[in-house]
């Protein structure tokens, strides 16, 4: 299958991005890694007239920790986080994340705030980044804001981003030496989008008990969704079974999934319980390691 | 729609081509380059069989790309594995452990380890798995694929063990 | 690793490199899709967004207006031009090529474009405006069954009802049922999948300034689609060229002629320009063979200590809107009577009733000999279930009731004759090998745990080599298969089979039989396959015939030429040809080893010097084979369940096959491996399902579920062999085997995990969602019965 025609601009500045996507407004799109774009627009179910290309504006590949972020340029692929060994070591969430995005050859492409650009409803990004607590990072013609990933993702393939403006990056707190998380994610085949998936990331106090946690799903509501009552629960105590199934079944109160090919939504419904429960668990014996 | 001129590096070789933006890049090997090892097999960036590498060491799925995107890029596709007659030793290692069958998905399966092993020279077994898991195979059932793959590294490992080799590389 | 085979010695039994590999190594296969003729056209097919609407009117107009666009062509247009219907390979009916009045199933054909671009092919087809007035759709075979609304308008019966078919004897099944000490019953469903080949279907159609047609196409069977163009397009047989290049694997999803095919012809002949048709992955999944559809009822009767007395499938079948199974049969459910499998059955009764649906048509074969795959997973689960509720072990099950080795030929109670067989060793082999007892005792511990262990065996019996003539024909042509070989003046030799490769590795494997039986080189046997220009007439390569048919029939010209050779290596040995035998590969005068001559020197001697005899050395034969083959096997998956989630992991994985003399082991291997992964596919992943209105919910690779190599498990791999006693070299065939086997070892593994939750049996394929929905029902149910 192939594309509707478009007319193609290789943007050579972040600036000259922004301005053709004002000179043409909706029928424009962004072009990064084009792994979920290109085949929707394979299938004819994206049409957009007008493509702007980022893929060269090398000045967006980076990876860096700085002020206590680790900051992601919006031409940052998948793969290169995967890879990158800083993040093996102290990122957990993000390093079983990236192992289990798209399949291998896709994420040499993908880019991780393409993806969270994109922001489909089974995205595994989008959980990770509430899980830790992201900022986006958005330039248009009036400067750059930060966007904390809340409200970054407004609904099904819908973020705040407006128009004219481009996601440049994406900022993940640096975690501190007591922090773990993990991504649970079913799939039906490497490569497919989840049929539920959970993020989880903890940090432990001094004394053992809970000072920071992070709980998001993906795949079981319009959009990825933080548990915001299992992260109250979870806030303060110490980690024990009894409480990550207290956690757990928060996750299963607020998902509201869709039934699809991937499962019907009480099979779904069900998964976010017990795969909050077990990124928790394991967490939790990581930090106990 | 207005065709534009792109030019593509492949296995060395500089293509002139008149495309128009939409061309997605497997379609431009196949149909403007004359390079008909790159084959698609579906719509939805599933299955592999188009991958080629970019600037020695990127795999790419070739049909979720346009042409107008590898401009600038050196592309290396299956016709530019073996060198001087040669074959290279991963398409050694697929005839020697019968990691072929109908040949479909071969390509992409040979370029996607090319890929892989320039970073990762020694793979285990689960690594080889891991990293093939985004090119479908139909006939074989993968055990040979990874036997194969594990061939090459192995007969590339003793290649850049020799000295000889090691002084080219550098 | 393989190995060259010395010419001296066996060429056969040796896991020669394959010879075509080197040019699909680099690049150089040449498949449909890389056929380029100067000034094609391409061809985009408009299709059905309905499963069942009335075409009110087709307006080109629009996708006319395109830049680049050359023709519309509509189902009237066909029709206006005699071209607008198929005949199907099963004989019961045909097919339209373009919808005309009506579409029958979503994605049907209804109209195609040609352009000179693939994009400006399909911005047209995009533009075909089409008045659709949606029709109740008829998705369930067992609604159709009921006549509320009838399909097909164009056939003479009012009736979704096809056929119904029986074989075997009802009134003493039944009398057998009611007398026996335990019947199990089952409803078994064998899912709608699909063989989902890499390379899809496609062609390349030109007709030469003489008027010959060339068609380039994915074909497991080109001469069969010469002889079929020519009955649909009426040009002579002899203006056709069908040539199937390299293709890329078929799995019987490249046996049938498709729409699209047609549509190709008649653009080219239209616009008087090569046309090139490359069907997308969707098309693929939603117009081309799909494959079973089968909802079986399957009965055992046995006596209280297992051994089994009779046996009685019903079967309702999905054919979808057509009746384009690609069955060559004379029967209906082609092979279904293999359904006794590898048990004594003193009597038996199968029938079956099929209907028209609303969904694709087809019913092809993937990688099976004709409905042998639903037949064995029937018989092979339900064995398990006989063994639950007798509490035996399935394996002793098994035991006490196979085909002894001494009861072959043996004649099974729905008719066929079984040529050979050694089941109890096969099955012996592979408990030995996977350590059964130490896998008892390890899946006891687990269960004291809770865990979800299982363990599952398939104990399959296949009939392949499809056909004596007496029972099989496309078109009313034989299902024989051909070869022709000559030896070249210096000793090598090309032979050229009716047969087309499609991964099988004939190039490899014909050489290696003709080298076996002339004592050449088999690097210098060049094997030609697929151009009906110069192979010989044949049937093609499905349901694992081209061994024990082709295979056959390349076996015996290649004796023709050595009965031949006797004569000439006679004249050079000075001696009558009653007294020159062929020994340790060469021709010597009876007992007397030191006058001998090779065969190379006997084919120099064809050409220069043949004596009284006439000159060259070449010959053809044309195989019907007096019987089917019977391979068969053990298989055995050892499974873990995840209770929470219903994840099952494949641990370990056995096929011990007998596929009687092996050619190549690698080769054989390969197949295995393959077959096999096919079989997780549908045990686990593959369905193309329906929604209530008859919306196709697998269209892409997406929703259609291949393995990956992460999810594809480690195969172990053994074998037996007990020869065919009436194939020339003893060769069964055995592409089909892993696929037609290993459904049921995973099926039955799964339920055996569950089994202690007293689950019984679960449909394929089991999904997660599947098998957790099983574990919570049964949780259920022994909650309710606790209270």
């Amino acid at each position: 299958m192939f594309p509707a025609a478009f007319d193609y601009l290789r943007a050579h500045s972040i600036e000259e991005a922004a301005a053709a996507l004002s000179q043409h407004g909706g029928d424009a799109r962004i072009l990064a890694g084009g792994q979920s774009l290109i085949p929707a627009m394979r299938f004819r179910l994206a049409r957009p007239t007008v493509l702007v290309d980022i893929g060269s504006l090398r000045d967006l590949v980076y990876l860096r920790e700085e002020s206590g972020f680790l900051r992601v340029g919006a031409m940052t692929t998948d793969a290169r986080l995967e890879r990158d060994k800083d993040v093996r070591a102290r990122y957990a969430l993000l390093t079983e994340t990236s192992d289990v995005v798209a399949d291998p050859v896709v994420r040499h492409k993908g880019t991780v705030v393409g993806s969270l650009c994109h922001n489909d409803p089974a995205g595994d990004w989008a959980a990770a980044a509430l899980a830790s607590r992201a900022i986006m990072v958005v330039r248009g013609p009036s400067g750059e804001r930060d966007v904390p990933i809340d409200e970054f993702i407004v609904d099904s393939f819908t973020t705040a981003v407006q128009e004219g403006e481009i996601a440049v990056e994406v900022r993940f707190p640096t975690p501190s030496a007591r922090t773990s998380g993990a991504y649970e994610k079913i799939e039906r085949k490497v490569g497919d989008y989840a049929t539920a998936a959970a993020a989880v990331q903890l940090t432990l106090a001094d004394d053992g008990t809970i000072a920071q946690a992070g709980v998001a799903i993906t795949a079981l509501g319009p959009f990825a969704m933080r548990v915001t009552e299992a992260e109250r629960l979870l806030l303060g105590q110490r980690p024990s079974e009894d409480l990550f199934r207290a956690a757990a079944e928060e996750a299963y109160r607020l998902a509201d999934p869709n039934p699809d090919t991937r499962g019907s939504a009480e099979y779904k419904k069900n998964m976010a319980r017990i795969l909050v429960a077990r990124g928790l668990a394991r967490t939790s014996s990581k930090l106990h390691a | 729609m207005t065709k534009q001129r792109v030019e593509l590096n492949v296995n060395g070789e500089i293509h002139e081509i008149q495309v128009e933006p939409r061309k997605l890049l497997a379609y431009a090997l196949r149909d403007e380059c004359g390079l008909t090892g790159t084959h698609v097999g579906c719509d939805s960036s599933s299955c592999g069989c188009c991958v080629v590498v970019l600037d020695g060491e990127t795999p790419v799925k070739s049909c979720t790309m346009f042409a107008v995107q590898a401009e600038g890029h050196d592309i290396t596709t299956v016709e530019g594995l073996a060198q001087g007659g040669q074959l290279h030793p991963l398409q050694q290692g697929f005839w020697d452990q019968h990691g072929l069958q109908c040949g479909y998905c071969t390509p992409g399966m040979l370029m996607t380890s090319y890929a892989m092993l320039k970073e990762y020279p020694e793979p285990t077994e689960e690594d080889v798995r891991k990293f093939l898991s985004g090119n479908l195979c139909r006939c074989t059932g993968y055990n040979n694929i990874v036997k194969a793959v594990l061939q090459a590294a192995k007969a590339l490992g003793a290649e850049k063990s020799e000295p000889e080799t090691t002084a080219a590389d550098d | 690793m393989s190995i060259t085979p010395d010419p001296q010695k066996h060429a056969l039994g040796v896991s020669m490199k394959r010879k075509e590999d080197p040019r699909f190594l680099q690049g150089k296969g040449r498949y449909v899709d890389d056929i380029n003729l100067p000034g094609q056209l391409y061809m985009a097919i408009v299709h059905s967004p309905y499963p069942h609407a009335k075409i009110n009117s087709i307006d080109k107009e629009p996708a006319l207006a395109v830049p680049g666009v050359k023709a519309v062509i509509t189902g009237e247009d066909l029709v206006a031009a005699g071209l607008g219907w198929l005949p199907t390979f099963h004989g019961f009916d045909k097919q339209m090529v373009l919808a005309v009045g009506k579409a029958l199933f979503q994605y049907q054909e209804v109209a195609a474009v040609f352009a000179t671009s693939r994009e400006a092919a399909m911005d047209g087809a995009e533009l075909v405006e089409i008045d659709y007035e949606p029709l109740d759709p008829v998705v369930s075979p067992h609604e159709a069954a009921k006549d509320e609304v009838v399909i097909r308008s164009d056939r003479e019966k009012s009736t979704n009802h096809i056929y119904h078919w029986d074989v075997g004897h009802k009134d003493e099944t039944q009398r057998a049922l009611e007398a026996a000490e335990k019947v199990v019953k089952q409803r078994i469903v064998f899912q709608r999948c699909h063989p989902a080949p890499l390379e899809p279907c496609g062609c390349v159609a030109e007709f030469d300034t003489m008027g010959r047609l060339h068609f380039y196409v994915t074909s497991q069977a080109p001469h069969v689609y010469r002889t079929a163009l020519a009955l649909v397009t009426g040009i002579p047989e002899d203006k056709i060229h069908v040539v199937s290049p390299d293709i890329g694997g078929g799995f019987g999803n490249k046996v049938p002629v498709y729409p699209g095919y047609v549509c190709a012809v008649v653009g080219s002949l239209l616009l008087k320009k090569p046309v090139k048709w490359i069907e997308t992955r969707t098309e693929n999944l939603t117009t081309t063979g799909f494959a079973r559809d089968y909802h079986m009822d399957v009965e055992i009767g046995a006596k209280a200590d297992g051994t089994v007395t009779a046996l009685r499938v019903k079967t309702v079948a999905d054919h979808g809107a057509f009746d384009a199974a690609a069955d060559p049969t004379k029967y209906p459910a082609g092979m279904f009577g293999i359904v006794t499998g590898s048990y004594q059955f003193p009597v038996a009764y199968a029938e079956l009733d099929a209907y028209f649906t609303n969904k694709a048509p087809g019913g092809v074969a993937y990688r099976c000999s004709f409905r042998v795959t639903e037949a064995s997973y029937a018989i092979e689960r339900a064995m398990d279930i006989l063994a639950d509720e007798l509490d035996m072990d399935p394996v002793e099950l098994r035991k006490k009731n196979f085909v002894r080795k001494d009861q072959f030929p043996y004649q099974s109670a729905l008719g066929f004759t079984y040529d050979s067989g050694d089941y109890h060793s096969t099955l012996d082999k592979a408990l030995e090998r996977i350590g059964y007892d130490d896998l008892l005792r390890e899946q006891a511990e687990k269960r004291a745990r809770g865990e979800l262990m299982g363990i599952g065996f398939s104990t399959f019996t296949e009939v392949v080599g499809a056909g004596p003539s007496k029972h099989f024909d496309i078109l009313g042509i034989k299902m024989f298969d051909s070869a022709e070989i000559r030896i070249h003046p210096t000793g090598s030799g090309v032979v050229r089979a009716g047969t087309k490769s499609q991964g099988q590795g004939h190039e490899t494997t014909w050489a290696q039989i003709v080298a076996e039986e002339l004592g050449l080189d088999p690097q210098n046997i060049m094997v030609e396959e697929g151009d009906t220009d110069t192979a010989p007439y044949g049937l093609g390569t499905y349901a694992s015939r081209s061994t024990p048919v082709a295979g056959a029939a390349i076996s015996l010209a290649a004796r023709r030429i050595r009965e031949k050779a006797r004569k000439i290596a006679a004249h050079l040995l000075e001696a009558s040809p009653e007294d020159v035998e062929w020994t340790d590969y060469k021709f010597q005068i009876k007992g007397v080893p030191t006058r001998s001559v090779t065969m190379k020197d006997v084919a120099f001697a064809a050409y220069t010097n043949p004596g009284d005899n006439e000159p060259g050395l070449e010959a053809s034969y044309y195989y019907d084979p007096p019987n089917m083959t019977f391979p068969h096997g053990t298989y055995v998956a050892v499974v873990d369940v995840d209770r929470h989630t219903g994840e099952t992991k494949v641990r370990r994985f056995l096929a011990v096959d007998d596929c009687g003399t092996v050619i190549n082991p690698m080769v054989v291997e390969g197949q295995i491996h393959g077959g096999l992964t096919e079989g997780y596919a549908i045990a686990f992943m593959q369905e193309i399902t329906y929604d209530e209105s008859g919306n196709n919910l697998n269209p892409n690779f997406i929703d259609y579920l291949v393995p990956t190599s992460l999810e594809a498990p480690k195969w172990e791999t053994d074998n037996t062999v007990t020869p065919s006693p009436h194939h020339p070299i003893g060769a069964k065939g055995v592409g089909e085997s892993p696929n037609v086997g290993s459904p049921a070892a995973f099926v039955n593994a799964v339920m055996d995990a569950l089994s202690p939750l007293g689950v019984r049996h679960v449909d394929m394929p089991l999904t997660r969602e599947k098998v957790w929905r099983a574990i919570q029902e049964a949780e259920a149910r022994r909650a309710i019965s606790a209270d």
